[in-house]
């Protein structure tokens, strides 16, 4: 049994996918979200018995609207994503073979869905032919923190003259060729994830990793429609910072050192206050963005409101404050009721003075 | 294959880009310079060529010193030329542009019309009407808004884009998406407008005659990866030495590692500090002063001249810390502004403040590529660089979760990636203060 | 965001309220504005869902659509919409004044003010005004005559929300925020909810405590447009399918009432907390801008003016982003110059300075550079202990005399010396007044209201080759009419 898995506690590990792999890069200087991840700890069910669920779900109409936007672009043997691709990549694909890899012959182990899609992929890139291949529901590899884990299979690969695309179909909309730069951001970055693993196979089987592009292919709804359309999407910056990222996840180790002998997030077996404590023993570093993307927010919200941390008041505030950590020392500055460390004399004046010329102007 | 020398590859560069700008069926070229690549030489050429065969053209830059510099290069280079520097009422003119016999000064049109070359910045031209011209040369181009190419795009039939793209982007006020993944999209470079609406070629200048052999490989991997660059210099041409020993203080051991590689991190501890950080700003001011009393002299391909204060300067990201520096106590003579301002020059030693030394948050501004590339490109001898420790940790930590517009070609370099390549050759010449 | 607001942050913090950043109002509330709480089914671009909407706070109106997914209800929907919105548009419409300009002109005596929560709101407003302007009454997929004429006033509002200091279409956390600063961060300041609660605490709790109860969306359902997801599951779907089985919209109409009322309080209440504060001087000046453009708006309408098109052509595109920047340069500067607490921000930055004037040289007089005969350029000396960061040659202005161009000559130590330029009378020297005094208050600042001018540029059919030649102008087509919107 590893540290990881003693942290984890009985609890079985919870599946990574592309969502949670990008999340690695929305918050990647905290330990207290890499060691969760690492250890796949459920940081939901972890939030919500430390008494802080977590403040987002997702609507039954977003997931309905999404599964039947899915379902209509795969209809008749995909027969709107070709026309699209012919359109976006400027194809001549007369016909494209499709293959679904969600199950093997009545069988959805993972391993075994894996082998068939290695095998379908390899076959597809190294038999000259040159039509079309659609691959459904890919289940990829991908090493994390040292650990082989299994992607959810959310995309399409395509396949043409040996090249290969990865599909992305998400259901919000593209209103006049433009779509909410956030969600674009964020499939950006998870199709990223499967262009790396798509890469790491092909490498792994002696193949070209520059076979698989860079430019992913965005499926989404157009404008106030039901009817697709498709974009192309360039991943490489998305990519690089991926790379990134995978690699300094061997810091996992650097955290676990510091951690106290023994401890443990496990919420089955202990009493209610102890993961709590077991948690706070990790440093976060909360932002206000991660109230958005991490399950695990609000109890890290709370631990900053306590120590009067500058962190509640966002990045930009905590900068302005000239790095100045706490609330109470930041004021206790400003009104001299604090004395400067030597490393604090020059925010203290300027703190000083702004206070000055706040309360000029207040009263 | 014989590799080319420095010079054959300018010569040969610049010998095509003329003959597609004159002689080629497009109606714009676009010449992609990198830091020092002789654009203003390249300028002056094509001014020369075209006026040479009889032919009328105008000259574009996005600053009056711009304007007053190519103005004055034109003038040495080809004393016989009329030339006209078209300027806005109230302007003052200055000598090096006024003593030239060929050049008329005017701040109106009908005055300067009648010469062979008229020169003024894209905003005086956006005021002149009902002329045109079959040529025009626009310079410093990647610096120019698009709308402001827009204003003056009537006056010419066919133009020479000229600029670095790797420098700063132009800016607005203005924080909108409204015209995101649109062409002419008014917020972007007149050349990234003119670039996706019209299939133009494009050049690029291939050797860096300012960057020194110790600088070239790095800003050309870095800010530059699919238009490489190299130096137009061998190590051995340049030389940059102190007078003296110096003493085994830190700014002393910095300096001697600048003279010595081309580079130095003169690192401070780690800590987070306001942006006018006083042990930053000291060192700055510090090292500039400690330099000149050193007796700095560099010895280049043309000379061996003392590094006076007007070839140092000390750039930085923002105007706060420009006046801090000032206030620090700077030798009269020595330039210190900031990136935005910084552009286009050249100095032989240059000392940059970090603009990411004392944060605990990058932002966009502070990552943008362009600003650290004009900060570490101004130099002929050596670049150093002031800044905290733990800038590798806050790239690190740095969360990406830019927004993406669609249909928006991916700028490159990508901020993040250029400030850690610099960061890894600057931890090969680190001096801890 | 300044060392000032994080300084007025963490005051809040302490005192567990939130804490002013503005001592004047900024924005122009009207007299009668209207509230408009859209929310949209989750998942879908632009689907209606419901509004509450109207200019009585005890009255508002409820508007559903009980089957989102139903185009004709949606269609509906936007009809009842313009039956509420259009009357209150055009009633301003009638009343004008003359104004005196070298041409004068009329101009609409008020204008429509449409209140939102949020950005989202306005972003929804937007999407309301593209879904519905291009369609017709007429032809194959007829709508109701007023539904395209509310998607032309939806989309002008929502493009004037564009410009800094319009106050036609207002996010309400955004006007707040200009004038409060919590103790909370800028992101969560989007929620109405908490943001208020952080202003004006209920009594017997503080801010940071109103705000968390104010966090449960049993008590505070967002103010849209995205509705809360449990709400979406454990409510709305089961009121959907009743609607479906019964052909009754009571029970959808009252899930989402449930969910809008809250905010609809709020919104009033916010609307009297700013009323309290006293209105800045330069409001009036831009709600006159805002009332040129809604007479503009509602000439060109009436005689039929097209809707506008998808995007804008490259010409068009330079123009509206020169009057963007015009109107935020003009907008910062009055804020500055209305607002001591705002130019508190400059003098921190170093970008403005106040201080006593301790010399004036009013009789100077010199060659301005490209004249030939001697100006009065009188030179004042100001002692100030802000922590200038100008350098000589800086163009400033004062409040003092906003129309006043003076520059920066010189800085030592805490005196600065400014040159003034211009606004002195047509005498030999300067006029009485027309120069600051010794022993005098002021405050230049390096911000410029005039808003600087606007580029020459080509006309849109003369758009050069380098921007892709003349577009086709916009013309509505059937096609347009016909959208789906599914």
């Amino acid at each position: 049994m590893t540290r990881l898995d003693t942290l984890r506690g009985p609890a079985a590990p919870l599946d990574h996918n592309a969502r949670t792999i990008a999340a690695l890069a929305v918050n990647p200087g905290c330990d207290r979200r890499a060691l969760l991840d690492a250890a796949g700890i459920d940081k939901q069910k972890t939030a919500t018995h430390l008494g802080y669920p977590a403040p987002f779900g997702q609507s039954p109409f977003a997931i309905t609207r999404a599964k039947s936007f899915d379902a209509l672009v795969k209809a008749n043997g995909c027969a709107h994503l070709l026309r699209l691709l012919r359109h976006t990549l400027g194809l001549s694909i007369s016909e494209a073979s499709y293959s679904d890899i969600s199950d093997v012959g009545g069988n959805d182990n993972h391993q075994v869905r894996h082998t068939r899609t290695r095998a379908l992929l390899k076959r597809a890139a190294t038999d000259g032919e040159g039509a079309g291949t659609l691959f459904d529901h890919p289940l990829l590899k991908l090493g994390v923190a040292g650990h082989q884990v299994y992607l959810e299979p959310a995309i399409i690969a395509f396949q043409i003259e040996g090249r290969f695309h990865v599909v992305e179909i998400k259901s919000f909309a593209v209103i006049d060729d433009q779509a909410d730069a956030g969600q674009v951001a964020a499939a950006a970055r998870q199709s990223a994830v499967y262009v790396h693993a798509l890469r790491a196979l092909f490498a792994s089987e002696g193949l070209d990793p520059d076979r698989v592009s860079h430019d992913v292919v965005l499926v989404c709804p157009k404008d106030f429609a039901n009817h697709p359309t498709a974009t192309l999407l360039d991943v490489r910056q998305q990519l690089a910072a991926l790379d990134r990222q995978l690699s300094r996840l061997t810091r996992i180790d650097r955290i676990l050192d510091e951690l106290p002998v023994g401890i443990t997030f496990d919420i089955e077996t202990q009493s209610p206050d102890e993961p709590s404590k077991a948690v706070s023993t990790v440093d976060a570093r909360f932002a206000p963005e991660c109230l958005s993307s991490c399950e695990m927010a609000l109890f890290c919200r709370a631990e900053a409101r306590d120590s009067g941390s500058t962190d509640m008041l966002g990045r930009t505030a905590r900068d302005e404050l000239g790095g100045v950590e706490s609330i109470p020392t930041a004021l206790g500055l400003a009104d001299g009721s604090r004395s400067a460390s030597p490393e604090q004399t020059e925010i203290a004046e300027q703190l000083r003075y702004v206070r000055r010329i706040y309360t000029e102007a207040v009263a | 294959m014989i590799a080319l020398t420095p010079e054959q590859a300018a010569a040969d560069a610049t010998a095509a880009i003329l003959a597609d700008f004159t002689g080629g069926p497009h109606r714009g070229v676009i010449v992609d310079s990198p830091p020092g690549a002789g654009k203003t030489t390249l300028v002056v050429t094509a001014a020369m060529t075209l006026a040479g065969s009889g032919e009328r053209l105008m000259i574009v830059a996005q600053t009056n010193e711009q304007v007053d510099d190519l103005t004055d290069k034109l003038a040495s280079k080809a004393p016989g030329l009329s030339i006209g520097r078209l300027h806005s009422d109230g302007f003052t003119v200055p000598s090096r542009v006024t003593r030239h016999p060929g050049v008329t000064a005017s701040n109106k049109i009908d005055q300067v019309e009648a010469c062979t070359v008229v020169i003024a910045t894209a905003d005086k031209w956006a005021y002149v009407s009902e002329r045109t011209w079959p040529w025009a040369i626009v310079d410093e181009a990647y610096q120019m808004r698009s709308d402001k190419l827009l204003a003056i795009a009537a006056l010419f039939d066919r133009a020479l884009f000229v600029g670095d793209p790797g420098q700063l982007d132009p800016f607005s006020v203005v924080d909108t998406e409204r015209w995101a993944g649109l062409a002419w999209d008014p917020m972007q470079s007149a050349v990234a407008v003119i670039g996706r609406l019209n299939d133009l070629p494009v050049h690029r200048l291939p050797v860096s005659w300012r960057l020194p052999a110790s600088a070239a490989p790095l800003v050309s991997e870095a800010f530059y990866p699919f238009a490489p660059f190299r130096s137009g210099t061998a190590a051995a041409d340049r030389e940059l030495k102190l007078a003296t020993a110096g003493f085994p203080v830190a700014w002393d051991r910095t300096l001697n590692e600048a003279a010595a590689t081309g580079w130095a991190l003169h690192e401070l501890p780690n800590r987070h500090t306001i942006r006018t950080d006083a042990e930053a700003v000291q060192a700055c001011a510090g090292l500039a002063t400690r330099l000149l009393q050193r007796g700095a002299v560099a010895h280049d391909e043309n000379d061996t001249h003392p590094v006076s204060p007007d070839r140092i300067a000390i750039g930085c990201a923002h105007n706060d810390q420009v006046a801090a520096i000032r206030a620090a106590g700077v030798p009269a003579g020595i330039t210190v502004d900031t990136a935005n301002r910084l552009q286009g020059r050249e100095y032989d030693v240059t000392i940059v403040l970090h603009p990411l030394s004392g944060r605990r948050d990058a932002t966009a501004f502070h990552l943008e590529s362009g600003r650290l590339c004009v900060l570490t490109s101004r130099h002929r001898h050596a670049c150093i660089v002031v800044a905290r420790a733990g800038i590798a940790e806050l790239l690190d930590n740095h969360p990406s979760t830019g927004r993406v517009q669609l249909n928006v070609p991916v700028k490159f370099p990508d901020g993040w990636e250029a400030n850690h390549a610099v960061l890894a050759h600057l931890s090969d010449h680190r001096v801890q203060a | 965001m300044s060392v000032i607001s994080a300084y007025a942050r963490a005051l809040a913090v302490q005192t567990g309220r939130a804490q002013p950043v503005a001592t004047v109002r900024h924005v122009h509330l009207s007299a009668t504005p209207m509230v408009f709480i859209p929310l949209k089914l989750a998942g879908e671009a632009a689907a209606p869902l419901a509004a509450l909407v109207g200019t009585d706070p005890a009255n508002p109106r409820l508007l559903v659509v009980p089957q989102p997914r139903n185009r004709d209800l949606r269609f509906a929907f936007m009809a009842e919409l313009a039956d509420v919105m259009l009357p209150y548009v055009e009633s301003f419409a009638g009343v004008t004044e003359t104004v005196e300009a070298k041409t004068p002109y009329e101009r609409s005596s008020d204008a429509p003010q449409l209140l939102v929560p949020n950005r989202g709101g306005i972003a929804f407003t937007k999407l309301l005004g593209r879904s519905t302007r291009f369609r017709r009454a007429d032809g194959p997929y007829p709508v109701h005559p007023s539904v395209p004429v509310l998607g032309q006033w939806l989309t002008f509002l929502a493009e004037r929300a564009e410009y800094a200091g319009s106050s036609a279409l207002v996010a309400m956390t955004e006007a707040l925020a200009l004038h409060w600063a919590t103790g909370q961060s800028p992101m969560e300041d989007a929620n109405l909810a908490t943001q208020l609660a952080w202003i004006a605490p209920p009594a017997g709790q503080n801010g940071p405590e109103a705000a968390l109860a104010a966090e449960d969306p049993l008590t505070s359902p967002p103010a849209g447009p995205e509705t809360h997801p449990d709400f979406d599951g454990q409510v709305l779907d089961h009121a959907i399918r009743a609607y479906e089985t019964s052909s009754s919209p009571a029970q959808v109409r009252e899930a989402l009432r449930t969910q809008l009322e809250p905010t609809w309080t709020l919104m009033w209440q916010a609307v009297r907390l700013l009323r309290e504060l006293p209105e800045a001087a330069t409001v009036d000046a831009r709600w006159a801008k805002d009332r040129d453009q809604f007479t503009r708006e509602t000439a060109r309408l009436a005689d039929g003016g097209f809707p506008r098109g998808r995007i804008d052509g490259a010409v068009s595109a330079a123009i509206r982003l020169a009057d963007l920047e015009s109107a935020l340069q003009t907008y910062e500067a009055q804020r500055a110059f209305d607002d001591p607490l705002v130019m508190a921000e400059h003098r921190v930055a170093g970008k403005a300075f106040s201080g006593e004037v301790v010399a004036v040289d009013a009789t100077r007089r010199i060659v301005p550079p490209g004249k030939t005969r001697a100006a009065p350029r009188p030179l004042v000396t100001i002692r100030t202990s802000d922590p200038v960061r100008l350098s000589p040659g800086k163009r400033l202005s004062s409040s003092r005399n906003r129309k006043q161009k003076t520059e920066i000559v010189s800085i030592a130590g805490d005196l600065v010396v400014i040159q003034i330029n211009d606004q002195m009378g047509r005498g030999s020297t300067p006029a009485p007044g027309s120069v600051p005094e010794v022993g005098e208050i002021v405050c230049y600042a390096e911000l410029d209201p005039s808003g600087g001018q606007r580029p020459r540029l080509p006309s849109g059919e003369d758009t050069p080759w380098t921007h892709g030649g003349p577009p086709t102008p916009y013309v509505p087509t059937d096609e347009d009419a016909q959208e789906a919107w599914s």
